[in-house]
């Protein structure tokens, strides 16, 4: 059994948590030990947020360390240069080219970093990038940047794909989960 | 076999009162608790659950249920405790009827807390077993020995989580509920009335009590040996156990489920074992000093820190000797995100214009905190849930009327209700004259929407009585009372001005519904009219972040904009406009 960690970054609101939960369903309806750990609470606001999923035979500590991430889903482009430094060394981002300006960029105090993924591209080669929110748009609705992602996601990792299906329908309310359905195809065809 | 799910360790708690029979819980929320009761109320409808307006309140409901026979139980924050210090010290000494546990929630790191105090001494301090989880599976376990512990030794039990428990997920195997019934409920004043001569005899018994809790903490199956190899012997509980274990590997470990009181034979047989002992705990060196007391030798806070969260890391650092960390790929520095009001958000607008009058603002714990942080920075104190109010009338009485004339207390509404109403009363009783604005925007924001007494629904989502703030205001003597939407930035500007410079205490309620609630009712969104604008920079002064400042232009991000409309407010050239949504 391969111990894999995951770490989903953004920023509070884009629906990080539920991703990590459905991954983290999809895990321990594979008998593997699963730990997430999420934020809550002030950090949420607006802030950068974290959730990390270890699943192993057996997991101790429930948070992922500096280098140990094999991959990271980031959900926003300057998160995911922020996190750069917790990939393992030869782990794969999955990058949402999206950008949201944090207030001291909105308010001219500092600058959106230009070219980050051609930055992140120095350290790493292992990248895959996507414009989730327009396909998100396509499928029918803003919010399932995430299932798009988790799409990609789901075709890196060798879990059958019915177990993703069961697993998003089992925690996408009913209303959203068409569109999220096709977000998911979308990203699960996206790399061949 | 049982299904295994995945539970947050708060969830696993909800599930371990279910399963114990529990009956009634109130909690007041506080991150990293609150999900623990919210869980409760929406799981399981066989336990009354419900928001208290503080944790003294919530902590009294709790023994006033287990004094009548039920199995109950409290959740709180850390700092909640103190809060429900004074029931706690003297529910110790009157002993329980039903089981009671009182679960607290640490926030080591400070994720979304003031401090980062240890509750472990309070057990100590209140001469009271605690136990301490270490994954969501244990949470569960743990809640229902709890209550075996309470009613085996007549004694509230402390259960204590920190925030990568609460918020770590991890499987869960659930069980049957238990079907406790209510012990009956007998007089009995030398137990239950606390008076010195009562409380005298009282005393005794909790010496020998916990005596017996020593006793028990020996044998119980709460505290485990792990052998390894004997070469290192690691002590560690809860959390930083699970760090422990991933940074030690096959050593042997002593995992203390039961953090007080300590069994002193266990740990004396285990340190005999190994060559050389370690005690790795999260903040305080509280099982080390207590094992050094004993005479063992032991290595701890001489190499971990007191401050922070541990991880794994760390300890391979401090205790292994291994390099410290080498930068495994380069980061550039990147700006930094801090959390920030929503788009929409009352709170702006109200510190908007406390920035622009520049008074000292004393602010209180709520999503409005963050307005004491840049670009906002309208706030200069902020200590504790309800301090706004009694420290504005302290500096008043330090500083005297002139300065007062200058500063506000600014404080939710839950907040107020929580443990501003006092301070107000000891304004308007010790002839203060300070004004106190109460951001009442329908809701307990910060930790995800909970009701209060001031939003007129129960937790259950039930309708209820609703405290009426102007009339608790005119009630406690104060006679300026003003009710303002702050999204009326001249009126509110208007009534802070007059109401700072009059000689006696007044009310200032700026009321406007949380941004995220359905009735705020916000649709649309702005956009600016760039044949308008002369960039004149007002609707940045806001501080949304929806608008951006290109520094040529101002733009209006339309993913983020709810089309609240207040930096249309602000305009003076009437430049941003609504598109979409229905006007209201």
């Amino acid at each position: 059994m391969n111990e894999v960690n995951i770490m989903i970054v953004g920023v509070g609101g884009q629906g990080t948590l539920l991703a990590s939960r459905i991954i983290g369903n999809v895990a321990i309806n594979s008998s593997y030990d699963v730990k997430l750990s999420e934020i809550h609470g002030m950090a949420q606001r607006g802030g950068s947020v974290v959730s990390s999923i270890k699943m192993a035979e057996k997991v101790y500590s429930p948070i992922i360390e500096k280098g140990e991430a094999d991959i990271i889903l980031a959900f926003e482009e300057l998160e995911a240069l922020r996190w750069l430094d917790y990939l393992a060394p030869a782990g794969r981002m999955i990058i949402n080219k999206q950008q949201i300006l944090p207030a001291s960029v909105l308010t001219g105090q500092a600058d959106y970093p230009e070219g980050v993924l051609e930055k992140i591209r120095v350290s790493t080669d292992n990248i895959i990038s996507i414009d989730a929110l327009s396909v998100a748009r396509e499928c029918g609705t803003t919010r399932a940047v995430n299932t798009v992602l988790i799409g990609i996601l789901a075709r890196l990792l060798d879990f059958p794909k019915e177990k993703w299906l069961a697993s998003l329908e089992n925690l996408i309310p009913e209303r959203y989960l068409e569109a999220n359905l096709k977000a998911f195809e979308t990203g699960y065809n996206y790399i061949q | 076999m049982v299904l295994k799910e995945l539970m947050l360790g708060n969830e696993a708690i909800a599930r371990g009162a279910y399963e114990a029979g529990v009956t009634v819980v109130s909690s007041y929320p506080g991150t990293p608790s609150t999900e623990i009761t919210e869980c409760i109320a929406k799981k399981y409808d066989e336990i009354y659950s419900e928001w208290a307006p503080n944790e003294k309140v919530a902590l009294e409901v709790a023994i006033g249920a287990a004094m009548g026979g039920a199995r109950s139980m409290t959740a709180m924050k850390h700092v909640g405790l103190n809060v429900a210090a004074d029931p706690l010290f003297t529910a110790s000494y009157t002993g329980i009827n039903g089981g009671l546990l009182i679960v607290v929630a640490d926030d080591p790191g400070m994720h979304s807390s003031q401090n980062e105090q240890d509750s472990r001494h309070y057990a100590r301090a209140a001469k009271l077993p605690m136990l301490e989880p270490a994954d969501s599976q244990e949470c569960k376990d743990f809640v229902k020995i709890a209550y075996e512990i309470s009613e085996e030794f007549d004694t509230p039990v402390l259960i204590r989580l920190s925030t990568r428990i609460s918020h770590s997920l991890s499987p869960v195997e659930p069980g049957e509920r238990v079907d406790y019934q209510l012990k009956e409920y007998q007089k009995d004043i030398g137990k239950n009335v606390m008076m010195p001569g009562m409380a005298r005899k009282r005393h005794l018994i909790i010496e020998d009590r916990l005596d017996n809790l020593k006793r028990f903490a020996e044998e119980s199956s709460l505290n485990q040996i792990f052998w390894g190899d004997r070469k290192i012997g690691v002590i560690s509980s809860g959390i930083a156990y699970q760090y422990a274990r991933e940074a030690f590997g096959n050593v042997s470990f002593l995992k203390l489920g039961m953090v007080y009181p300590l069994p002193e034979k266990l740990i004396r047989d285990f340190a005999a074992e190994v060559e050389t002992l370690y005690v790795v705990e999260e903040l305080e060196p509280f099982l080390e000093e207590q094992i050094k007391a004993l005479g063992i030798e032991v290595i701890g806070k001489e190499l971990l820190p007191v401050t922070g969260e541990l991880n794994s890391r760390i300890i391979r650092e401090r205790l292994l000797g291994e390099e410290a960390e080498s930068e495994v790929i380069g980061v550039e520095d990147v700006p930094g995100r801090p959390p920030v009001m929503c788009p929409g958000c009352p709170h702006r607008a109200t510190f908007h214009v406390l920035r622009k009058l520049k008074l000292t603002v004393v602010g209180d714990i709520g999503c409005y905190t963050l307005g004491a942080l840049p670009p906002v920075s309208a706030m200069d104190i902020c200590v504790c849930m309800g301090a706004s109010i009694g420290i504005a009338h302290g500096m008043e009485k330090a500083r005297g009327r002139d300065f007062s004339g200058k500063t506000v207390a600014v404080i939710g509404d839950s907040t107020f209700i929580h443990s501003g109403i006092t301070g107000l009363i000891d304004i308007v009783y010790n002839k203060g004259t300070s004004t106190v604005i109460i951001l009442d925007n329908s809701i307990t924001g910060m930790t995800g929407h909970q009701e209060n007494p001031t939003t007129g629904y129960t937790i259950k989502g039930e309708v209820t009585k609703q405290v009426d703030l102007v009339k608790l205001g005119e009630a406690i003597g104060i006679e300026r009372i003003k009710v303002v939407d702050p999204f009326n930035l001249r009126k509110l500007e208007q009534v802070i001005k007059e109401e700072v410079s009059v000689d006696e205490p007044s009310l200032i309620i700026a009321q406007r519904p949380c941004a995220l609630l359905k009735k705020a009712n916000y649709s649309g969104y702005a956009i600016i009219d760039k044949e308008l604008c002369r960039n004149c920079k007002q609707c940045v002064s806001i501080a949304c972040p929806a608008i951006v400042d290109k520094g040529d232009q101002i733009e209006i991000d339309d993913a983020l904009c709810n089309g609240c409309m207040l930096c249309a407010e602000k305009c003076p050239f009437d430049a941003i406009a609504k598109v979409g949504g229905s006007d209201e």
